[in-house]
């Protein structure tokens, strides 16, 4: 079963600015803000409150009240800012802590309070302790978030819930504790509904035709019969591994011994559950504070101790322990199925499925970088340097076949380079052509093969393609760009043949 | 008789040379290399697999050739689902044309890197991995130390190594078991039609281990290479001298 505690902070934005200037929490205090053309409260602390300031209220009102009325600009991402902070602050309850906005926190608190001996002492601890840090809070246990969140704002006796009670909990409260629309709220109440449990016992067909889905799904989740699903503010990782140290590491040797440690955990973990390691983080938290990463990732799911040691061995020594590390940290944080094959009694060699291909090209990636490693597969194009494409995986098929019925040369320039050609006759291959201050002498040609632009990639001329060999037995290819006659072509070298 | 038995000795001990010397008798797979009358001049007439091989060339012309001549082989010599790693700092390498020299362009993996340290480093991790048939780096240059450490990774793994390599007024002393020298040769023209013929090359083989150096001109048909019909008279000069030197 599933507990959740919700956190209500009366006076969050209040708080936190009598806390910079503690002389403010006697004062009445409000923030204010723009709006329309006049000034607005948007929040009040509880001086100010009990004077009968609300929030929404025009400032000059206000001020009329209390003339002596403390006043500063509020910040608009103020609470989230603020919330972020204590919720991480508050990873110390339970690791599970998500940001309620505008004012509130959901913890995730499923299995943590046998830690601080019961319900009682955890909610109560969690109230001593954010109160000692100047917070004005409301904590509520339940089973649901739902139930904790309209208990902690509305709820009047107890705020702990006990299991499975939350319906009895929620029926003397208004609608509003349901997190409805302001829209639906108002239409509740102008029928009468001023408590929840003046409309639960309706048909459901009727609520929804009313008020819309929004009431019956809200209800669910209050109730539990919808599952709610809680954003952390640090994500949890499953597959994770740590190993504190009795002395600070300051050795390269005590880092592997680190590594080897974790990885043999983490790969064991892995192994049972079928996993592979896709991209992997090894933290190292040093005494001064500073946290080294070295990341790495694989090309396909891995859980081979020695080949993951291997990944991270290259790059061990860009970490720096200064003082020493006291933690290592081994996150898996992308892992795919990896399911272990039947072991074979001989290797087979070549395929590109090979174990060890992926193995090596993981090395290499994590030494240079993925960029470096290129496979190419046929593309339906003629324009030669659109002929092939890069793969994006190993595996990759072949979607048409590799074209042998035009001579392509095996080496290309990157990009054609201009020649100074003599050509007889249009359209005939050329006499010689100079290239880089060497004269070719043409004796024997090919071609033309025409290649046209593929208009609807890029505009410009066509290409009229010559295979040329000179007298010393070279072979290069020759092309012309544009029409004889259009008095604007010109010639280009595109490469060597074998 | 004795006659007979001297020779037989003689090779049995040049068997061992060679086992002692790292070569393991590719016994398992007898590969038809397609090299025509050059298959002679190596050791028990087989190609050395499992071992780096050097080709050297002068041109940009050149590396093409030596490209295309290397393209037939290992074409030959891989299993047909082979993989070949092609290691590189300035590849011009056009992969589909590989397609015409029977390689698959698909099975080929190119590494593009940036500096020749990084190729070093590459070419040692590819040919310690079993699961590769050839690895080809370019390089600009190589020495004894380097390719000695490539020699001890194939024999390990028995992968076959290419390295290409501009031509040096001094080269340096190698581990490989072979230097090439590839050298483009006016076509060969088809029943006097006009154009291109087909591509034919001068095939030096400087330097071979417990083989005999030589020279070929030789054309790639059907994927085979075959000797020239009409090599030049200075291809028949050579050999006639490297045949008398060896007799």
């Amino acid at each position: 079963m599933s507990t959740y505690i919700a956190i209500w902070f009366l006076h969050l934005n209040t708080d936190w600015f009598s806390l910079r200037q503690p002389v403010l929490k006697t004062l009445p205090l409000v923030l204010r803000t723009p709006s329309h053309g006049r000034m607005v409260i948007t929040s009040t602390n509880a001086v100010a409150e009990s004077k009968g300031i609300r929030k929404g209220m025009v400032l000059a009102d206000a001020r009329a009240i209390i003339p002596d009325l403390q006043i500063i600009d509020d910040q608009a991402d103020l609470p989230q800012k603020l919330l972020r902070r204590i919720a991480e602050w508050c990873i110390r309850f339970t690791p599970i802590v998500a940001v309620d906005l505008p004012d509130g926190l959901l913890f995730d608190a499923s299995g943590c309070s046998h830690l601080w001996g019961g319900d009682e002492a955890y909610v109560g601890d969690i109230v001593k302790r954010l109160t000692q840090r100047g917070y004005n809070i409301r904590v509520a246990l339940a089973d649901t978030p739902g139930a904790a969140w309209a208990v902690a704002r509305f709820g009047n006796d107890s705020l702990i819930i006990p299991k499975g009670k939350q319906l009895e909990a929620i029926l003397p409260l208004p609608p509003e504790a349901l997190r409805l629309d302001v829209e639906n709220c108002e239409r509740l109440h102008k029928l009468g509904f001023h408590q929840i449990q003046q409309f639960i016992n309706l048909p459901r067909a009727s609520l929804r035709r009313r008020f819309g889905q929004q009431v019956l799904t809200q209800l669910d989740k209050v109730l539990g019969s919808e599952v709610e699903f809680l954003d952390p503010v640090i994500p949890v990782v499953s597959y994770q591994e740590r190993l504190p140290c009795l002395e600070p590491i300051i050795t390269v040797t005590g880092i592997e011994i680190a590594l080897q440690e974790l990885l043999t955990m983490l790969c064991l973990r892995l192994q049972q559950d079928q996993k592979g390691v896709r991209t992997a983080i090894f933290k190292s938290y040093r005494v001064d504070g500073k946290i080294e990463h070295v990341e790495i990732s694989t090309n396909r799911p891995s859980h081979h101790v020695k080949h993951l040691f291997k990944l991270f061995e290259l790059k061990l020594s860009s970490i720096e322990p200064a003082l020493g590390i006291e933690l290592f940290v081994l996150e898996a944080s992308k892992v795919e199925d990896h399911f272990s094959k039947q072991e074979k009694m001989w290797e087979d060699t070549g395929g590109l499925d090979d174990i060890r291909l992926a193995e090596l090209l993981d090395r290499i990636a994590s030494r240079v970088g993925m960029y470096a490693i290129h496979r190419y597969v046929p593309a339906e194009h003629y324009w030669p340097e659109r002929s092939f494409k890069k793969a994006n995986s190993l595996q990759e098929e072949l979607t048409t076949s590799w074209r042998t019925d035009k001579q392509r040369p095996l080496q290309i320039l990157r990009r054609p380079e201009r020649i100074e050609v003599t050509a007889p006759i249009p359209d005939y291959p050329p006499m010689l052509f100079i290239y880089k201050g060497r004269i070719h002498k043409i004796v024997k040609a090919d071609g033309p093969e025409r290649i046209e632009q593929e208009w609807w990639l890029q505009q410009g001329q066509h290409r009229d393609y010559y295979h040329v060999e000179d007298e010393s037995g070279h072979r290069y290819w020759l092309f012309r760009l544009g029409h004889y006659h259009d008095k604007i072509f010109q010639w280009f070298i595109h490469g060597y043949f074998s | 008789m004795s006659r007979t038995s001297k020779a037989d000795i003689f090779a049995a001990l040049q068997s061992d040379i060679l086992r002692l010397q790292g070569f393991k008798p590719s016994s398992h797979i007898q590969v038809d290399a397609g090299l025509g009358p050059l298959i002679e001049a190596f050791p028990n007439a087989t190609f050395p697999l499992g071992a780096v091989h050097e080709f050297r060339f002068e041109k940009i012309e050149d590396s093409a050739a030596t490209n295309g001549f290397l393209s037939g082989l290992l074409s030959n010599v891989i299993a047909e689902h082979g993989t070949i790693l092609w290691i590189s700092a300035t590849r011009t390498l056009f992969p589909p044309a590989l397609k015409n020299y029977g390689l698959q362009p698909d099975r080929c993996i190119f590494i593009d890197l940036k500096n020749q340290k990084e190729v070093m480093w590459a070419m040692d991790e590819a040919l310690k991995c079993g699961a590769l048939s050839a690895v080809v780096g370019e390089v600009n240059e190589i020495d004894f130390t380097a390719s000695r450490r490539l020699q001890l990774a194939v024999e390990k793994s028995q992968v076959t190594g290419f390295i290409i390599l501009p031509e040096e007024k001094k080269i340096n002393t190698t581990a490989c078991v072979s230097r090439w020298k590839i050298t483009a040769l006016p076509s060969t023209t088809i029943d006097d039609l006009p154009g291109i013929g087909i591509p034919k090359w001068k095939v030096e083989l400087l330097r071979i281990r417990n083989g005999k150096p030589g020279v070929w001109e030789l054309e790639l048909r059907k994927g085979k290479f075959e000797q020239s019909i009409n090599p030049s008279a200075e291809t028949l000069k050579r050999n006639t001298e490297s045949i008398q030197q060896t007799a």
